[in-house]
């Protein structure tokens, strides 16, 4: 009796051991998973941040001269990527215009049908569709509306590439958040004797609201830094451009142009700090929603 | 007919030959259940898990249909009107219903859930007339004091048994003739259930109310008449005094003694 008392002690000793062992591991590698956004996020601000002031938002991207003039006498390079933000976000609006209501209006119709073969089989072409890179994206948009519609790059040819890669982002999110909806409130809706588009319109899509909020912003923020199906289909710009039919600029695509000019490379790091910034702050906000309204 | 089933004059719904399959046609829900209901009476059906209580009561407002795979045969009168032919939203306006669980809906202020019947249906109301619709529906269920400085809030401060009686006044908002409950007490706490029970008396008065339940001395304290299902079938339906006391059917018998259910 003694004898198995002492066992079941020692069982205990090496069970709390490890259970401490493997804490300790955990920690130790959050820790290491957390470092290279720390790492990044330090060494934009210290390269970056100096670049950052009024100019930087609200002026175009200097020319060659200006900014290795600038460079020699030491001085920040004057100008900033006005053209880029604003190319940025109207191509992104366009770009949400485009996908939200059909990947919210398929993302329910997937909800609705979840044993039917039409429904699954458009489950996994969504999820072939996330897939697919990003430069493809770009070349079919380049077909199709470089090509076929604006002839010539164009704002709008960028959007559409955007658009195909936030569309299964807001299906899917649409789908999970329409079966976190209790069925009790879409039966309350149909006792009353409300038609079926009402159903979802006025009863489920407010109910889920939050939900569909915070996958629009992901999706939108995880577009927002892709450059190379905009390289593809709207090219650059040195000016403001607000022509939907017309070359544009965007962030990410003017960190390229930047990168590939020595004289520029500071604008590089404020350009990508500004970039993770914009993202940074889209995925607190739609955090912020998710758990504000849920 | 058997001797089993009440015989009723001048019901406000009658039943009959009713069958309902889901899936494959032989495997019945509901199987070939005949009965009319008393008007401004409470009728309880009550019987085991899966006897087809809850399908026989959405058949009632057709909310059934809204299950893949259903196959209806028989027919449903209401007042004399053949259910099947009316639109689902004119028929649901005739018979409300309440549901297991309190469901207000969580995006909607207490004053809009209770005109949510006729602000989603679209119809357009004068301010005066929604002022009087909600304060009689929520008088009515014995809320109005409680919620009278919180009409635009949103329900989700409200007890369970708030929230249900609640529900009970959005289905009271377009005057129903039938309120169909599916078990409207089962998630709540005593005190609440006894609230609700007693409203359901009063109600009775204005209302036809047809009450499933898995809880016999609730169908004995508050209903007029019962009916017994099971497997499908309407075993026993009477009066719930003579019910209780007299059972014809030994199955029943069995059921109200405690021998399985």
């Amino acid at each position: 009796m003694e004898k198995a008392l002492i066992n079941k002690n020692e069982g205990s000793n090496w069970r709390e051991l490890k259970n401490k062992l493997f804490f300790g591991l955990v920690i130790v590698l959050s820790g290491i998973t957390i470092m290279p956004i720390l790492l990044i996020v330090y060494k934009l601000l210290s390269k970056g941040l100096r670049q950052i002031n009024l100019d930087f938002f609200f002026k175009v991207a200097p020319d060659t001269l200006q900014a290795m003039s600038a460079v020699q006498s030491g001085e920040i390079i004057p100008g900033g990527i006005a053209n880029g933000i604003t190319g940025t976000l109207l191509m992104v609006a366009v770009a949400s215009l485009i996908a939200i209501p059909v990947s919210i209006l398929i993302g329910i119709f997937l909800y609705e049908n979840p044993g039917k073969k039409y429904a699954s089989l458009i489950r996994n072409l969504t999820d072939i569709l996330q897939g697919v890179p990003s430069v493809v994206l770009g070349l079919i948009a380049y077909f199709w509306i470089v090509k076929g519609v604006t002839n010539g790059f164009s704002a709008l040819a960028g959007s559409v590439a955007l658009s195909i890669m936030m569309l299964p982002l807001i299906i899917r999110s649409t789908e999970e958040t329409m079966k976190m909806i209790p069925v009790s409130i879409k039966e309350a809706g149909a006792a009353l004797g409300v038609p079926y588009h009402r159903i979802i319109f006025k009863i489920m899509i407010p109910s889920g609201f939050s939900g569909l909020m915070t996958g629009i912003l992901l999706s939108i923020s995880r577009v927002l830094g892709e450059t190379a199906p905009l390289m593809l289909t709207t090219l650059g710009n040195r000016a403001i451009n607000f022509n939907i039919t017309k070359p544009t600029s965007a962030v990410p695509l003017q960190i390229w142009e930047f990168y590939n000019n020595p004289n520029m490379i500071d604008l590089v790091w404020s350009s990508s700090l500004f970039l993770v910034g914009f993202v940074l702050t889209l995925n607190i906000i739609a955090k912020r929603i998710s758990t504000k309204y849920s | 007919m058997s001797d089993k089933i009440l015989q009723i004059t001048n019901p406000v719904l009658s039943i009959s030959n009713l069958s309902i399959a889901y899936g494959k046609k032989d495997k019945l829900a509901v199987k070939d259940v005949s009965a009319d209901v008393k008007r401004n009476n409470i009728t309880a059906i009550m019987g085991p898990s899966g006897c087809g209580k809850s399908t026989l009561l959405r058949a009632i407002n057709r909310m059934h249909e809204l299950y893949p795979n259903i196959h209806t045969e028989g027919e449903i009168k209401l007042n004399g009107e053949t259910i099947y032919e009316m639109s689902t939203s004119k028929l649901r306006r005739k018979i409300g219903m309440v549901f297991q669980r309190p469901n207000p809906f969580p995006t909607m202020s207490i004053y809009e859930n209770v005109i949510a019947g006729y602000d989603l249906n679209g119809s357009k109301l004068k301010k005066n007339e929604k002022d009087e619709i909600v304060e009689t529906s929520l008088h009515d269920v014995g809320l109005f004091e409680e919620v009278k400085d919180s009409l635009n809030k949103k329900g989700n401060f409200l007890s369970g048994g708030q929230q249900q009686r609640l529900c009970i006044a959005r289905a009271l908002a377009f005057k129903p003739e039938v309120i169909l409950m599916d078990e409207p007490t089962s998630a709540l706490d005593p005190l609440s259930t006894a609230k609700i029970e007693d409203l359901l008396v009063e109600l009775k008065v204005h209302y036809s109310i047809i009450l499933v339940t898995h809880n016999m001395s609730q169908a004995a304290r508050i209903s007029d008449n019962a009916m017994f299902m099971y497997l499908g079938e309407l075993v026993e339906y009477d009066k719930t005094k003579t019910m209780f006391t007299n059972p014809k059917d030994p199955r029943t018998e069995g059921y109200l003694t405690g021998k399985f259910g």
